[in-house]
């Protein structure tokens, strides 16, 4: 059975069924952090004492990590706009740099991971690293499977689009919104767990 | 640009507007990156934690905000979108207000 509206646009939303599908996860997602954001705010308020983040971790690595996701929220546009450029050899460029990027923010956070290891800093040290290691590791998680589809229409998903490049570029689309959201939770992440 | 764009056809008109969309997306980068480097000086000067907060969180927002309505195309969307995200707007200000009210109730105890 075909699915339906995937490439044409739903009269009563004026949407395909992926956009408005991947926007309600996106939702979705949206409360899933924020009740960890908020079960953070609750566990700092009500500490005695809480320590800043530049005194535990390492500021100056983070700081790299955020460039390479802001660079690969970039990276994945430009494989989008690539598409609707028609031009698919630029797209797998652009595609095959964001997984890349993904990677390397990956392999950092393990740095990272195995440094706080090393000492003796687990999730049950102090209610800061559990916090710390609970919104790391999820968005770890996420950059992880936003990676691993992205490799899948850079690598055998992509023969859809010489059968129907319209909807291959709105998978992409919609991969990619997934990637521009994991991007944002990380632009929150960032100040709240290492500068403050 | 959203998605329904992909469907019509490749006109030339089509392929400057998204030549336009190209410059944008490089523009809300170089801004993205100035702005991590605001958000990492700033926390240099120590500054006392409700002032630290609110400048990391307003320079966290603008980011945020930058990537949502132009990577994320948010910018253009359809309304059925936007209901969509106003809704999980209320329910995550819900979401943040819970602890927050309870710190409150905890100071009043503690009167």
């Amino acid at each position: 059975m075909e699915i339906p509206y995937t490439v044409q646009v739903r009269r009563d939303t004026g949407l395909t069924n992926g956009k408005i599908g991947i926007w309600l996860f996106l939702a979705s997602e949206v409360m899933l952090f924020g009740a960890l954001f908020a079960s953070y705010i609750l566990i700092r308020t009500g500490a005695p004492s809480w320590p800043r983040g530049d005194t535990i971790l390492d500021v100056p690595l983070a700081t790299f990590n955020t460039i390479v996701l802001i660079s690969s929220s970039v990276t994945m546009v430009m494989a989008w706009a690539s598409l609707m450029r028609r031009r698919f050899g630029t797209f797998r460029i652009y595609m095959g740099a964001t997984i890349l990027l993904g990677l390397v923010f990956l392999v950092v956070k393990y740095f990272e991971y195995s440094h706080h290891l090393h000492l003796g800093e687990f999730p049950s040290t102090n209610n800061f690293l559990a916090i710390y290691y609970t919104l790391t590791g999820l968005h770890m998680f996420h950059v992880f499977g936003g990676m691993v589809v992205n490799a899948y229409f850079w690598g055998p998903g992509a023969k859809l689009w010489k059968t129907n490049p319209v909807w291959f570029t709105n998978r992409v689309e919609h991969s990619g919104l997934f990637w521009h959201f994991v991007d944002l939770v990380w632009i929150f992440l960032f100040p709240t767990l290492y500068l403050l | 640009m959203t998605s329904d764009h992909a469907a019509t056809s490749m006109t030339s008109d089509h392929a400057v507007d998204i030549d336009r969309h190209v410059r944008v997306y490089i523009t809300v980068f170089v801004v993205l990156m100035v702005l991590t480097i605001v958000t990492v000086a700033v926390s240099r000067f120590h500054l006392p934690v409700p002032i630290a907060v609110s400048v990391a969180l307003i320079v966290a927002t603008i980011k945020g905000s930058l990537v949502a309505c132009y990577f994320m195309h948010l910018i253009s969307e359809k309304k059925l979108i936007y209901a969509v995200l106003a809704l999980t707007v209320v329910f995550f200000a819900a979401l943040m207000a819970l602890p927050i009210f309870t710190v409150s109730d905890g100071y009043w105890i503690h009167e």
